[in-house]
C-alpha cells in the first residue's frame, strides 16, 4: 500500500510536510485573507480617491479610477489645507495628543513601578473619611452656598484631625492590588458621567477651550491603561539589577529612570502608541471642552456636515491627513504593539 | 498612605534628598492618585449630586434644586421611559422560551457554584447581583424586541456591546488562525489588517456613509443591478443598526486580530507538531492545544473591548445621528442629547445608569470569565 503513489485527492487535501499546508487549504486561506484585505482596503481607497474629486465627480455617479474615468484635481486639498484653517486644529490635535500621552505614560509608569516594587497599606478608614468629607464639601458648596475656599480649609483640617485620632485605631487596610484595581477600574467609567463636572471645573478656572484643559483630561482618562499595561512590564524585569543599584546608593527615582525604564522600552513604545492613537481619535471630551481655539481634528471632521449636505471631497482630505501619520508611525513600530499588548493581556 | 518599607521617624535630621527617597513610593503614586481624584472621583460625586437635582437657567447663572430620585423616576417609569427603555411588546411563545432558556442557564451556573464549590458570602452576593443584572437586561431586550415593541437606548447599547464584541471576536480569531498558519506574507497581512484600528471613529462613520450611498457610492452599480437603489438603509431601524455594527466591527476586529495572532504565535510549537505527527486534524489541534494556550489572552481582550464598547457615541452620532427615530441611539448619545437640551440632571442620571450597567457587566466578566481562564492556564 505504501508504495502506491499518492492519489490526486490525497495530494490536494493533505500537506506534503509538517511545516506546510495542503494545496486546497492553502488556496482557501489565501482567498479568505484576500477577501478581508478587500474589506480593509476598499473604504480607505475610496476616501483617498474621493479627496481628489470635485462636486461634479462625486455627484455624477461613482468613478473608481483616477486618470482613467475621472480627472483628479487638488482642489479639495487646496481648499482645506491652504484656504481654510485646518492647520490650527491639526496642530491642536498634535500638541494635545503628544503632550497628554507623554504625561500619561510618565505619571502612569511611575505609579505602576511603585505599585509593583513597594508595598503600600492605606487605612480603609482614611479613604472613607476622605470620601465623606469630599461629598460634604460639594453638598455644602452646592446647596448651602458656603464659599468653596472655606469649605476646603475646614474639610482639610477635619481630615488631618481624623487622621491622627480615629484612623490610627482601625486595622482594615487596602493593599497594592486594591490600589491597582481602583486605578484600572477608572477606565470602566464612561466619560459622559464625568464630563459635565469637568466642563464646569474648567469653566470656573477659565481654561475652557484651551489645550491645557484637553491635555489634562486626556492624561486622566488614559492613565488607567498605562498603569494596566506597564505594571506587567515592570513585574517582568528581574529584581537583582535594581537591588545592586540601590546598594550602590542610587535613589528609587534614579533606579526608575536609569534602570527600570530602559529595560521596558519595547513595552513603553507599545503603550505610548496605543495611548497616542486613543488621544488622537478622541471625540466626546473634545466636543465638550473645545470650541474654536482648541478644536481638535475629530471635532472638525464631524462638523463638516454642513447645511448644504456633507462635502465628501473636503471631508476625505481631512480624514486622509488625519489617518496618514498614525498609519505610518504604527506600521513602522508595529511589532512593538503586538508584543506590548500581549504582555499586558497575559498577566493584566 | 503608609509605605511600610520606610521609616519616617528620624526625618528631622535627614537631608531633603533622603526625605525624598524615603517617601519615594508615595511620591511616585501621588500624581496618578491626584489626577484620578480630580478627573474621576470628584466629577463622579458632583455628577451624583447633579443626577439628584433639577438644573435650570436663571438670570445671571443657574439654579440647582435637589429633587431626590425624580430624574431616575422620569427615566425609568415616567415620560422618558420610551427613550431609555423603549416600548414593550407582547411576550409570545418565542420570547418565553428564550427567557426560560436564559433563566435555566443562569440558575444552573448559580446552583453549580453553591453546590460544588465552596461558596463565600462575597462570592454569592456578587453572583446574585450578576444574575439579577443579566436577567433584568434579558427581559428588557426580549420585551422591547418582541412584536410591537421598540428598543430604547439601553437595548441599543447592549446590542452594540454584545453582538458587536462577539462578531469582532469571532472575525478576529478566525483571521488570526488563518494568519497563524505557515503562510507567506504574514507580516504584510499583520500590518494591513491593523490599519482600521487607527482611523478615527468619526472618519469611519463618514467613510461608511460614503460607501453605503445607494446612488453615488462605489457599490451603486451593484445596488442598481438588484433593483433596490430607491431603498435607503438609513430609514429602517435594523439596517441602520447594522450599519453602526459594521463600522464598529471594521474598526475593532483588528484589535482582536493583532493580540490573538501574537498569542497564537506564542503557543507551544512542539506540541502542535507532535499532535500533527500523531495524525490530529486541525480542529483537534485548535481545541486541545491552541485554545487552552490563548484562552486567558482571549478573555482579556474581550474584557478590554467590553469596557470600551459601552462608551460608544461617535459612530452612531455621525453615521445616523441616532436615527431613524432613536433606533441607533446609544446611552452615551442619549445622555449627550439630554445635556444639549439643558436637562443636566437627566443627562447625569443616564450617565450613572450606564456606569452601573457597565461596571456590573465588566466586573462580572472579569471575575467569572477572565480569572477562571487564567487559573486554567496556571
Amino acid at each position: 500500500m505504501s508504495a502506491e503513489p499518492r492519489s490526486l485527492a490525497r495530494r490536494l487535501f493533505e500537506p506534503a510536510s509538517i511545516d506546510s499546508q495542503a494545496p486546497v487549504a492553502r488556496v482557501v486561506t489565501y482567498v479568505l485573507l484576500f477577501l478581508w484585505t478587500l474589506v480593509v482596503v476598499i473604504p480607505l481607497y475610496w476616501v483617498f480617491i474621493t479627496s481628489f474629486k470635485g462636486p461634479g465627480e462625486v455627484d455624477n455617479g461613482p468613478f473608481y479610477l483616477p486618470f482613467v474615468d475621472f480627472a483628479p484635481s487638488l482642489q479639495a486639498w487646496d481648499f482645506m489645507l491652504v484656504q481654510n484653517y485646518t492647520l490650527r486644529p491639526y496642530m491642536n490635535s498634535v500638541v494635545v495628543a503628544v503632550a497628554s500621552t507623554l504625561l500619561a505614560v510618565l505619571i502612569g509608569s511611575l505609579a505602576a513601578y511603585a505599585l509593583v516594587r513597594i508595598r503600600f497599606q492605606v487605612k480603609l478608614a482614611a479613604v472613607a473619611i476622605f470620601l465623606i468629607l469630599l461629598t460634604a464639601i460639594i453638598v455644602a458648596v452646592a446647596t448651602f452656598g458656603v464659599r468653596w475656599e472655606i469649605a476646603i480649609v475646614v474639610a482639610a483640617a477635619l481630615f488631618v484631625i481624623a487622621l491622627f485620632t480615629l484612623v490610627g485605631r482601625t486595622k482594615l487596610a487596602v493593599g497594592n492590588s486594591d490600589i491597582e484595581f481602583w486605578i484600572i477600574s477608572n477606565r470602566i467609567m464612561p466619560p459622559i458621567v464625568a464630563v459635565l463636572p469637568i466642563y464646569v471645573m474648567f469653566q470656573q478656572m477659565r481654561l475652557l477651550d484651551t489645550q491645557v484643559a484637553l491635555i489634562a483630561t486626556y492624561t486622566a482618562i488614559n492613565l488607567p491603561i498605562v498603569v494596566w499595561l506597564t505594571r506587567d512590564f515592570f513585574a517582568g524585569i528581574p529584581l537583582d539589577l535594581e537591588e545592586s543599584a540601590q546598594i550602590d546608593g542610587a535613589s528609587k527615582f534614579r533606579v526608575f529612570f536609569t534602570i527600570a525604564l530602559p529595560l521596558v522600552r519595547s513595552g513603553l513604545v507599545a503603550t505610548f502608541l496605543l495611548v497616542l492613537i486613543l488621544a488622537w481619535n478622541e471625540y466626546l471630551l473634545a466636543l465638550f471642552l473645545s470650541n474654536a481655539d482648541a478644536q481638535t481634528m475629530p471635532v472638525l471632521v464631524s462638523a463638516q456636515n454642513t447645511t448644504r449636505g456633507p462635502q465628501w471631497w473636503n471631508m476625505s482630505v481631512l480624514i486622509t491627513v488625519m489617518i496618514a501619520p498614525v498609519i505610518i508611525i504604527s506600521s513602522i513600530l508595529q511589532k512593538h504593539i503586538a508584543r506590548g499588548l500581549l504582555v499586558g493581556a497575559v498577566k493584566g | 498612605m503608609t509605605a511600610t518599607d520606610t521609616m519616617p521617624d528620624a526625618a528631622d535630621r535627614r537631608s531633603w534628598a533622603e526625605w525624598l527617597d524615603g517617601h519615594s513610593g508615595r511620591i511616585m503614586v501621588l500624581p496618578a492618585v491626584i489626577v484620578l481624584l480630580c478627573f474621576a472621583i470628584f466629577p463622579l460625586i458632583i455628577s451624583a449630586y447633579l443626577a439628584l437635582s433639577r438644573f435650570a437657567l436663571a438670570p445671571g447663572g443657574f439654579t440647582l434644586k435637589f429633587i431626590g430620585l425624580l430624574n431616575f423616576r422620569k427615566l425609568l417609569v415616567g415620560s422618558q421611559q420610551y427613550h431609555l427603555l423603549g416600548k414593550f411588546g407582547t411576550f409570545g411563545f418565542v420570547q418565553f422560551a428564550l427567557l426560560a432558556l436564559i433563566a435555566a442557564g443562569l440558575f444552573f451556573l448559580l446552583a453549580r457554584y453553591l453546590l460544588r464549590g465552596r461558596p463565600t458570602v462575597v462570592g454569592t452576593v456578587g453572583r446574585l447581583l450578576a444574575t439579577a443584572m443579566a436577567m433584568g437586561l434579558a427581559v428588557l431586550a426580549l420585551a422591547t424586541m418582541a412584536p410591537g415593541g421598540v428598543p430604547g437606548t439601553v437595548v441599543n447599547t447592549l446590542l452594540y456591546v454584545f453582538v458587536g464584541v462577539s462578531v469582532q471576536f469571532a472575525l478576529g480569531l478566525g483571521l488570526a488562525l488563518l494568519c497563524g498558519q505557515p503562510i507567506r506574507g504574514r507580516n504584510f497581512f499583520r500590518v494591513l489588517f491593523f490599519i482600521p484600528l487607527m482611523v478615527t471613529p468619526v472618519g469611519i462613520a463618514y467613510t461608511f456613509r460614503m460607501l453605503a450611498d445607494m446612488q453615488k457610492g462605489p457599490f451603486a452599480p451593484l445596488v442598481r443591478a438588484f433593483g433596490i437603489s430607491e431603498w435607503s438603509w438609513a430609514t429602517e431601524a435594523w439596517s441602520a443598526r447594522l450599519m453602526v455594527l459594521v463600522g464598529d466591527t471594521w474598526q475593532w476586529t483588528p484589535f482582536m486580530f493583532i493580540v490573538l495572532l501574537a498569542a497564537i504565535e506564542n503557543q507551544p510549537r512542539d506540541q502542535v507538531e507532535a499532535a500533527r505527527l500523531d495524525g490530529a486534524n486541525g480542529f483537534q489541534i485548535f481545541r486541545d492545544i491552541t485554545w487552552p494556550a490563548i484562552a486567558p489572552i482571549a478573555a482579556t481582550v474581550v474584557l478590554i473591548r467590553l469596557i470600551e464598547a459601552f462608551k460608544i457615541i461617535d459612530l452612531p452620532n455621525v453615521l445616523t445621528g441616532g436615527g431613524p427615530g432613536l433606533a441607533t441611539e446609544s446611552m452615551t448619545l442619549h445622555s449627550f442629547i439630554s445635556w444639549r437640551t439643558q436637562d443636566l440632571g437627566g443627562s447625569a442620571a443616564i450617565g450613572y445608569m450606564l456606569l452601573f450597567i457597565s461596571t456590573i457587566v465588566c466586573v462580572s466578566f472579569f471575575n467569572f470569565v477572565v480569572r477562571p481562564a487564567r487559573r486554567f492556564e496556571a
